[in-house]
């Protein structure tokens, strides 16, 4: 304890400071590249899901299992798998885009579920009316299911973002220096073990909370819509 | 040769049988009206011409062309020629007023921008919306809609339109002008399948009334013919209960 | 690419890794099901205690669930040795998953309790249930109905994301032998493919028993897949 206390004044200093912000620097950037990278993906994923025909089963098959398996494995083996059979392709590839695609292959399977269902929220009257007009596929889920279906996908994408940020830690494992590596760097030194892990798990306590609110707060909003949702509920009655 | 020729026609929603042979045809500029009971099959014909319920059964020629419902291609070009309006109106409900009748037009027609523009406003001016360009369907009543969706599929200059009981929403002064509209339309030569109920309507614009009932055509013919003169049992039944009142 | 894929040494290790697959099982049930005990406590706290104990049940859920668990076990792991208290490996991980878990179950737990609506247990008085006739008869059934799939759910996110963090301290869960095995000779991908097939048929072992015991014991449709 008086340890702690003593060495309280030599760990919070403006050096070790600007390393855990670097850090956690990366840890948001790794999150939201991935995160974003993967949402697109989810997109393409379930547009393809969603073909139709005999033909395209073996592809309907492809989309459904990536989405279940991926979110039935660990991310710590993705990211072993991601990590080995990258270095086996091109071994040059960075640690940092090695994280990435880990987090982009779970982004992927986790986001896709949420898109699907907020595509399937659409009434399929919307989707006869621009099949009768003679509108393709992809021009009907950009132009009128996916703008109708933003508000039920936004917010449960951005929680699962944030929530990610917590998972990101798991990436320190291969070496990238992001906030988790940078405290077991910090404990080796001899600091503190409370101290350090305080710290990093304050850290990111101050990341994650601040944008789960932004994301309850921004479902709320979502949930409220501009004066056309609530006529349509009057007209109902 | 007929504009439309509609053979043997068959559909079904998984195990029902929705229609079971249904047939009837239409020349360039000729109003056939679609008659009969609550889910007698109206809706599903009309679905059916633009392949949205796939058929299962007969075929559909437009101008001697044969759709073929299995072939994108075909079906792209049936869905150039002819317009549908929705007994359930499916406006975009993302879109403003203005953005609902030009999306189709400049998007998947490829026409001028201004020209599509002007097409609008000029048609949805006919329709008595020259104020609500800019807003969103759910801001207006249901018959306000219903016009939205006739300019709408007006905005597409199809060849022939299919209005599915235009004027099931609409208030009664609204019915007119509603009716007008199809009138006039119907002057100018447009080619035109329409369902509807009412039957003094129906007695004024149509060339011909198609009795459906179960899935099948009953009977057809003028109106003046199978409104006064039924040839089977359930027509006169049908046009007994509704032409009393 | 000229890697050639040797899964050969694999099976010749494959009792360690079920051996593996087993820890991992324990420890996810044994992680839920502490959890499961904070959960109750926590959300009937939440629901029925005195304002000083929500506050404290509140900061609890509010730190535990916005910090990542592999920090809270390092916490353990590394910082209580300080304070003069040692735990092996294991038990850090398993604390630390209760912990976790137990944050979790009482947010969902907590949206369960508040599904039952007041004018049920009303009902229930009119109808001349005692008090632990009516716990047994309507609260439970109805709090198990609309929290079961949540729960079924997220014991598969146990199983899988948490178990697997025991990797990072020596754990020999299912992870944690793959990266023993593999770096002695390098097979990385086979181990961790074989791994994550494993993973894969463990859980969903585990979501065909959860969809049947919620079936059989309370009546409600889980979705497997
Ligand atoms: N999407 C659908 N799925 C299953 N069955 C349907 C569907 N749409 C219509 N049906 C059934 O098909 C039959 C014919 O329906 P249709 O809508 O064509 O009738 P309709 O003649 O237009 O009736 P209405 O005058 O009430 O509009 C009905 O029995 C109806 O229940
Ligand atoms: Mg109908």
């Amino acid at each position: 304890m008086d340890r702690i206390i003593e060495q309280i004044p030599r760990f919070f200093t403006a050096d070790n400071m600007v390393l855990l912000l670097q850090s956690a620097g990366l840890t948001l950037a790794m999150t939201l590249v991935g995160c974003v990278i993967g949402f697109v993906l989810a997109l393409v994923l379930v547009f393809l899901r969603q073909t139709p025909g005999k033909w395209a089963i073996p592809l309907r098959i492809i989309c459904v299992t990536y989405v279940e398996v991926f979110r039935r494995i660990p991310f710590l083996v993705v990211i072993y798998l991601v990590l080995f059979f990258i270095q086996t392709v091109a071994t040059n590839a960075s640690l940092f885009t090695i994280a990435v695609i880990s987090i982009c292959i779970y982004a992927i399977a986790y986001t896709a579920e949420i898109i699907r269902g907020g595509l399937e929220s659409v009434p399929t009257t919307q989707m006869e009316a621009a099949r009768a007009m003679n509108f393709g596929r992809l021009r009907t889920m950009l132009t009128i299911t996916l703008p109708q279906a933003w508000p039920i996908i936004i917010p449960p994408a951005i929680a699962f973002a944030v929530s990610f940020i917590k998972d990101t830690a798991l990436v320190s494992q291969i070496g990238v220096f992001e906030l988790t590596f940078r405290g077991k760097e910090l404990n080796n030194q001899g600091y503190s073990g409370v101290l350090v892990f305080g710290t990093i798990a304050l850290c990111y306590f101050l990341m994650s909370f601040p944008l789960s609110m932004l994301g309850q707060y921004l479902e709320k909003r979502l949930a409220t819509p501009r004066g056309q949702r609530t006529s349509r509920k009057i007209r109902r009655t | 040769m007929p504009h439309l020729a509609v053979n043997e026609l068959r559909a079904r929603y998984g195990a029902l049988d929705v229609l079971k042979g249904v047939s009837f045809s239409i020349e360039k500029g000729q109003v056939v009206a679609l008659v009969g009971p609550s889910g007698s099959g109206k809706s599903t014909v009309l679905r059916t011409l633009v392949g949205l319920t796939p058929a299962t059964g007969g075929n559909v020629m437009i101008n001697d062309d044969r759709i073929d419902f299995a072939s994108t291609a075909s079906l792209r070009r049936a869905r150039d020629q002819i317009a549908i309006v929705f007994q359930q109106y499916n406006l975009f409900q993302n879109m403003r007023i203005i953005d609902n009748v030009t999306v189709a037009p400049t998007k998947i027609k490829k026409r001028p921008k201004a020209e599509v523009r002007a097409d609008a406003e000029r048609l949805l001016a006919m329709v008595g919306l020259a104020d609500k360009l800019q807003a969103f369907p759910d801001q207006l009543s249901g018959g306000q809609q219903q016009r939205v969706a006739i300019a709408r599929a007006l905005a597409l200059h199809p060849e022939i339109l299919l209005l599915d009981e235009v004027t099931s929403a609409l208030d009664p002064e609204l019915v007119n002008e509603v009716l007008d509209s199809i009138r006039q339309l119907a002057e100018d030569g447009m080619t035109m399948v329409l369902v509807s109920h009412e039957m003094a309507f129906v007695r004024e614009i149509a060339d011909q009334v198609v009795f459906m009932d179960g899935g099948v055509v009953v009977e057809h013919g003028p109106p003046a013919q199978l409104f006064d003169n039924p040839k089977t049992d359930r027509a006169r039944n049908f046009f007994g209960k509704i032409l009393r009142h | 690419m000229n890697y050639t894929f040797q899964y050969g040494v694999v099976w010749d290790n494959f009792g360690a890794l079920m051996e593996g697959a087993w820890l991992t099982l324990q420890l996810g049930v044994f992680a839920f099901g502490g959890g499961l005990l904070i959960g109750l406590i926590c959300a009937s706290i939440k629901t029925y205690g005195p304002l000083p104990l929500r506050i404290l049940v509140d900061s609890y859920v509010v730190f535990i669930t916005n910090t990542p668990a592999l920090i809270q076990i390092y916490f353990l792991y590394f910082g209580l040795p300080e304070l003069g208290v040692r735990w092996s490996n294991e038990a850090c991980v398993l604390i630390g998953l209760v912990l976790n878990a137990g944050a979790y179950l009482t947010m969902i737990l907590r949206a369960g309790f508040l599904s039952v609506r007041k004018n049920e247990i009303e009902a229930g008085l009119t109808m001349g249930f005692s008090v632990v006739q009516q716990i047994r008869y309507i609260i439970v059934p109805h709090i198990a109905k609309s929290v079961y799939p949540a729960l079924a759910n997220f014991f598969i996110v146990v199983l899988v994301m948490g178990t697997s963090v025991g990797a990072l301290i020596g754990v020999d869960e299912l992870t944690g032998q793959a990266i023993n095995l593999s770096s002695i000779n390098y097979r990385w991908l086979e181990y961790f493919s074989v791994v994550a097939v494993l993973y894969v048929a463990l859980t969903f072992v585990a979501s065909i028993g959860l969809a049947l015991l919620g079936r059989w014991a309370f009546r409600v449709k889980v979705r497997i897949f």
